[in-house]
């Protein structure tokens, strides 16, 4: 409900992380990994412009809560253990 | 402590009087020299502040809306090109509400390039929600600084401020100024205290998305917190000359106005000509008055309604042009006459851009130039002078 100006504070605040704020619904391609392939060389990580690629044991997992499938990870990975695959159905 | 000056050592000193605990600024023409001078006193733990060199006028403001976030009082400094390159977090501080002070050296915007006096890169960051400050002497320039912090925090405010000085005219002059004692200034000016602030064992996020179902309370607080600004700067001024024996005039500061049958109004160091012009035409028994536009946001509409009212006729000059409109500060003078009891003619006059000269007698051809058409009764809108391939002669 729309509250009036006076309840308001100065400016928004909100006391969530924007981790909560879930973005990877617009994505029309995702990232797939081939872990076998992978030389954990961590470059899709540093790579991702959005922080969706998190590192276990040094192999990438991509948290599709976030990933926009813009492709970068795939496109640097010098291993070429990840592709880019059409979303579909669901 | 009387001593003398340039207007970028005004600046500095002015920070280092409001105690500044954060400074983040990038280096430009005219402007460095004020940066240099605050590294220097950071340096030599004359101020003890945290300096942070950055990269480029975004970062420097970007660092001043984070540390004034996490309750530190800033400061910073540009020109021109930097201040423009600063407009998206121009926007960010203000909507945020965070009361950074900030010096802005006045020159024009290029191409044609040049480093000279100008007010478009102020005058293009109007919208932005930051209190402007227009100066014209540099003790006006270290006692803004110490009245805008005063001003930016007050609760009812929490707004930015920029205070404008004229490139190498006030920048890069020295003039006698009167430097305040320390204690004096901390008597006026208490720490910075914010009501809400970022704090490490209490994260939050500051400025997040809202929805169009309540965006529109929050840029009426601020529109509020603007209209506060203009009564508080009032009053701080008063107190600051209760304390200090001087003041600068207030939003609209009148010279000679009183009985003037025209007036000239313009912002910045003309306007210190320009009076030396009104007494010389007095002693000649002509009525003319000045009216500088010191405050141009919050724009002193009500002070220019009750000039307008006293006189025939009202010449704006601009220092800058905005195409396809007319010169800012003759737009919104022409606005507030409107809605007054009376309309006097007012011509805009744009003169002195890119540092051209506007010299006693280009200022004595103005005030002919209004008389003849307040009597007239009528005027052309816009004249630029001292244009060469132009008609009429001004020098």
């Amino acid at each position: 409900m729309t509250k009036s100006y006076e309840e308001l504070p100065l400016t928004p605040i909100s006391n969530t992380p924007s981790t909560m704020n879930i973005t990877g619904l617009w994505r029309v391609i995702r990232p797939v990994v081939d872990v076998s392939k992978c030389k954990k060389c961590t470059i899709c990580w540093k790579f991702c412009p959005d922080a969706a690629i998190r590192l276990e044991d040094g192999v990438p997992i991509v948290e599709l809560r976030y990933c926009k499938g813009c492709g970068i990870c795939a496109n640097e990975c010098p291993a070429k253990c990840i592709v880019m695959v059409k979303e579909v159905g669901e | 402590m009387r001593t003398v000056m340039t207007g970028n050592y005004a600046s500095a000193y002015g920070a280092k009087l409001a105690r500044a605990e954060v400074i983040a600024a990038y280096p430009i023409t005219p402007q460095t020299s004020i940066v240099e001078k605050l590294a220097d006193l950071v340096a030599t733990g004359e101020l003890r502040a945290e300096f942070i060199p950055v990269e480029s006028e975004h970062s420097a403001m970007a660092a001043c809306i984070a540390a004034q976030t996490a309750g530190a009082r800033t400061y910073t400094a540009t020109s021109s090109h930097g201040l423009t390159l600063m407009h998206e977090v121009l926007m960010w501080a203000s909507g945020a509400r965070l009361p950074i002070v900030m010096t802005n050296v006045s020159r024009a915007m290029a191409p044609p390039w040049s480093v000279w006096v100008d007010h478009m890169d102020s005058v293009a960051q109007r919208d932005t929600g930051w209190m402007q400050f227009f100066c014209q002497s540099n003790q006006e320039v270290l006692d803004t600084i110490i009245m805008a912090y005063k001003v930016c925090e007050s609760r009812g405010v929490m707004l930015p401020a920029m205070i404008i000085e004229d490139a190498f005219i006030l920048s890069h002059t020295s003039e006698p100024v009167d430097m305040p004692e320390q204690e004096l200034v901390d008597s006026f000016l208490p720490a910075y205290a914010p009501e809400i602030k970022l704090e490490v064992g209490k994260p939050m996020g500051f400025g997040s998305l809202v929805k169009p179902d309540q965006y529109m309370e929050f840029r009426y607080k601020t529109a509020l917190a603007m209209k506060e600004a203009h009564d508080r700067i009032l009053r701080v001024e008063k107190e600051f000359r209760n304390i200090f024996g001087r003041d600068h005039g207030g939003l609209l500061e009148e010279y000679r106005c009183d009985d003037a049958d025209v007036v000239l109004a313009a912002a910045g160091s003309v306007a210190a000509t320009a009076k030396d012009v009104v007494d010389a035409f007095r002693a000649k028994g002509s009525r003319v008055g000045l009216a500088r536009i010191r405050a141009f946001r919050p724009f002193p509409h009500e002070e220019v309604r009750a000039l307008a009212a006293k006189v025939d006729g009202l010449a704006v000059l601009d220092r800058s042009y905005t195409f396809g409109a007319g010169g800012a500060m003759f737009t919104e003078v022409k606005a507030s006459v409107y809605s007054g009891p009376k309309r006097p003619v007012v011509k805009n006059y744009i003169a002195g851009l890119g540092g051209r000269d506007i010299t006693p007698k280009i200022l004595g051809l103005i005030f002919e130039d209004i008389l003849i058409v307040t009597r007239r009764g009528e005027a052309d809108e816009v004249e630029w002078v001292d244009v060469a391939g132009l008609p009429r002669r001004w020098r």
